[in-house]
């Protein structure tokens, strides 16, 4: 479809990029499309590349779950039927499969095979803290998005894996969750906190001698020795997976530094979502990362720049009633009442001018952006919600329809990614 | 007409990208505006509401941001500090490093710990207030988006649940107190037409009734595109959208005739798109909803959030 496919030695364009990444993670600030995008990236490759694709999905819109058939499942992942695609009016060269993350059930997954034997993976999964830890530790979903697309990844069944990223108040937190994990249950802290039960003797000891150290005097008196001790049982228990998880946290960062691995950042043009989606690229580039495109989501279409389109719009605004009798008197559509043709000429020149001021903004915005990588995508505002596949296919032709930026972009991003590039 | 802003504590919750900060900060500019002394609190740590008054960051102790209003970023540390010195009667001068960091660390790991600081600041501003220690007449709290809000609000309850004794057991039944009365407290929703922020809306609600003794306040749906044409106007469009008119339109106007009636067909269809939305959300949520406009401005400041303060203002009666 590309010209550029398999042509130039650089990734050039998002669908090389699909081409030749094992892993694409889509990441950016709430509400600007990510899963969406996503979706349709997926679906994208699959049909125009080839292959077993995955798209892995935190968080769908029920439609579009629905669309992509995870409706009522669990943690596994499921094939989008090619009935469905073709019916959609795509015709995919290769396999689309969907899976959604089930924060619960992945957790229960990592303890039953990291804990050292079944009495203590069942001590672990029946501590009321592991409920709690699991479902309303924000960093705990982050965490388990990394672990899973880890063990998808090393299945070697995926010829790309497309991952939507859980929704954070920092978008790059899910980045440091495998270390933050392993440093929390490998920390000293963790060894001081827990350190009276093991003077015990045994796990779930009693707490002994604690009255000398001022600590767990503040610690008891602000959260009771009951609380400290639960606590204490917990990570006593949790401790007994440390080696699994720092293992595993060191190879899913490996992971995603890998050139098999590419980062797509998704934005708006709107001030918040695109300084945030910049901070995002900086930091990826800087933490040597391969940050591979940047889409701009649901852009208004270009004709609202246009000074010609324009002029009329003003014109509608300016001088509706002479416009409106000469369609009146030629008795175009049927149209009588010079007045009500007059209004709605004027409506729908101020209309247009709304949208321009919008339209001004993304533009200038769009101009501002200091460093883009090297695929700059544009997906432009439909008028619908995209929530079945052809929608998606239709934001797909977008993606792979992307222009190239300027070449000085594209010069500092390329300089730009040399620095980082392992030595 | 409703009463929002006769409460003390009121909570505004929303998904990402809906606006919850701009709507925050509109609210807060009513009530000052109205000649109440409110307090701004921020609790996520991006510290870009005080842009919306065009004023520089702040940090744990208020500032004027503007007539009335008194912003501040909530803090672990700082929240900590004031804590122990009030309640514990620990005075902690100079860094209190080690503790805090062993107590980030417990907050992170057990549930509640962290939240029941940043809605125990709260309660107990709100109760200095109605003991007349302190003078606030509103406290507005920028919370949580709506998947973590929850845990926040349900904080007292997690950790006594959690803990059996001690001081913060004992403490979690006042801000409970607080947190349930109807007259005293609201959490309040921003949500956008479009299907995720309205699902999202749908389920906190459910789950705010179901798990939690919060009242809930309004629904502000924020973003409303304006209907272009009344259904009177409807046919003279489709009239002037045809190829007879256009033709018409083009010769006294040039070619840009086409785009702009293009332009106002994608009026017409995303305003149309939006409906199914909202009247999920009027369907599924029985609670007060007020309509803020989508704004077709440059950026966001100081003039959007009064342009939204007036839409709030006229939407709250007042």
């Amino acid at each position: 479809m590309s010209p550029d496919r398999g042509g130039g030695a650089r990734t050039a364009s998002l669908e090389s990029l699909l081409a030749s990444r094992e892993v694409l993670v889509f990441c950016g600030s709430g509400g600007v499309g990510k899963t969406s995008t996503a979706a349709a990236a997926g679906l994208a490759a699959a049909v125009h590349v080839g292959g077993r694709v995955l798209v892995l999905t935190i968080d769908p819109a029920k439609r579009l779950a629905d669309a992509l058939g995870l409706e009522g499942i669990g943690n596994e992942e499921r094939r989008v039927p090619d009935a469905v695609l073709r019916g959609a009016g795509v015709q995919p060269r290769g396999e689309l499969w969907a899976a959604m993350l089930d924060t619960k059930a992945s957790w229960d997954d990592l303890v039953l095979r990291h804990a050292p034997d079944e009495e203590t993976a069942r001590q672990i999964l029946d501590n009321r803290l592991y409920d709690n830890l699991t479902s309303r530790f924000v960093q705990s979903h982050d965490y388990i998005a990394m672990e899973r697309l880890y063990d998808l990844h090393s299945t070697g069944a995926w010829d790309l894996i497309v991952v939507d990223t859980p929704p954070t108040r920092n978008a790059l937190d899910f980045l440091d969750a495998p270390q933050r994990m392993a440093d929390f249950f490998g920390g000293r802290l963790l060894r001081w906190l827990t350190a009276p039960y093991r003077l015990g003797g045994r796990r779930g000891a009693r707490l002994v001698n604690i009255a000398s150290k001022p600590f767990y005097q503040i610690a008891d008196r602000i959260l009771g020795t009951q609380f400290l001790q639960d606590i204490a049982e917990f990570f006593l228990n949790f401790e007994t997976m440390y080696q699994g998880f720092v293992t595993r946290a060191r190879a899913v960062e490996r992971l995603m530094k890998d050139q098999r691995t590419a980062f797509a950042v998704v934005t708006t043009l709107e001030g918040a979502p695109l300084r945030e989606a910049q901070y995002f690229c900086s930091e990826l580039t800087g933490r040597g990362y391969h940050l591979g495109a940047l889409v701009l989501n649901r852009v208004l279409p270009e004709s609202f720049a246009d000074p010609g389109i324009a002029a009329a719009a003003d014109r509608l605004v300016s001088e509706p009633d002479e416009v409106a009798d000469r369609l009146v008197e030629l008795g175009v559509g049927g149209l009588t009442d010079p007045v009500a043709v007059a209004r709605v000429l004027r409506t729908i020149g101020t209309s247009f001018q709304d949208y321009a001021v919008v339209a001004t903004r993304e533009a200038e915005l769009r101009e501002q952006l200091a460093k883009a990588p090297e695929v700059l995508a544009t997906v432009p505002t439909f008028a619908d919600d995209v929530h079945d596949v052809s929608g998606l296919a239709r934001i797909g032709e977008c993606l792979l329809g992307a222009q190239l930026p300027s070449a000085r972009v594209r010069a500092d991003a390329r300089a730009g990614e040399a620095e980082h590039r392992p030595r | 007409m409703i009463d929002l802003l006769d409460r003390r504590l009121l909570f505004i919750t929303g998904k990402g990208g809906v606006g919850k900060s701009t709507v925050t900060a509109a609210t807060a500019m009513v009530a000052a505006d109205q000649g109440k002394k409110v307090l701004l609190v921020e609790v996520d740590a991006k510290g870009n509401l005080t842009n919306l008054f065009e004023h520089e960051p702040v940090g744990f102790d208020p500032v004027q941001v503007y007539p009335g209003v008194f912003a501040m970023q909530l803090n672990t540390e700082a929240s900590l500090r004031e804590y122990l010195k009030l309640n514990l009667r620990i005075p902690m001068v100079g860094r209190i490093g080690p503790i805090a960091n062993v107590f980030d660390f417990v907050a992170n790991a057990a549930p509640g710990v962290k939240e029941i600081l940043t809605v125990g600041k709260v309660c107990w501003e709100v109760r200095e207030s109605i003991e007349g220690r302190a003078d606030w007449d509103l406290v507005i709290v920028d919370a949580a988006a709506t998947g973590h809000v929850l845990a926040q609000l349900d904080a007292p309850r997690t950790i006594r649940e959690l803990v059996q004794t001690g001081p913060i057991r004992g403490q979690t039944e006042w801000m409970m107190d607080i947190l349930s009365s109807p007259s005293l407290t609201a959490l309040n929703v921003v949500t956008a037409p479009e299907e995720m922020p309205v699902n999202e809306t749908i389920e906190l609600v459910a789950r705010a009734r179901e798990e939690t003794t919060v009242p809930l306040g309004a629904v502000i749906v924020n973003r409303v595109l304006p209907e272009p044409f009344t259904t009177e106007d409807e046919p003279v469009f489709a009239a002037l959208a045809g190829p007879e008119a256009t033709a018409v339109l083009r010769a006294e106007l040039g070619e840009g005739a086409s785009g702009v009636l293009d332009a106002a067909r994608l009026a017409v269809a995303l305003r149309r798109s939006r409906v199914p939305h909202l009247d999920a959300l009027r369907d599924a949520v029985d609670l007060p909803l007020l309509y803020l406009p989508f704004l077709f401005v440059r950026d966001h400041g100081l003039r959007v959030t009064r342009v939204v303060a007036e839409a709030l203002g006229a939407e709250l009666g007042l």
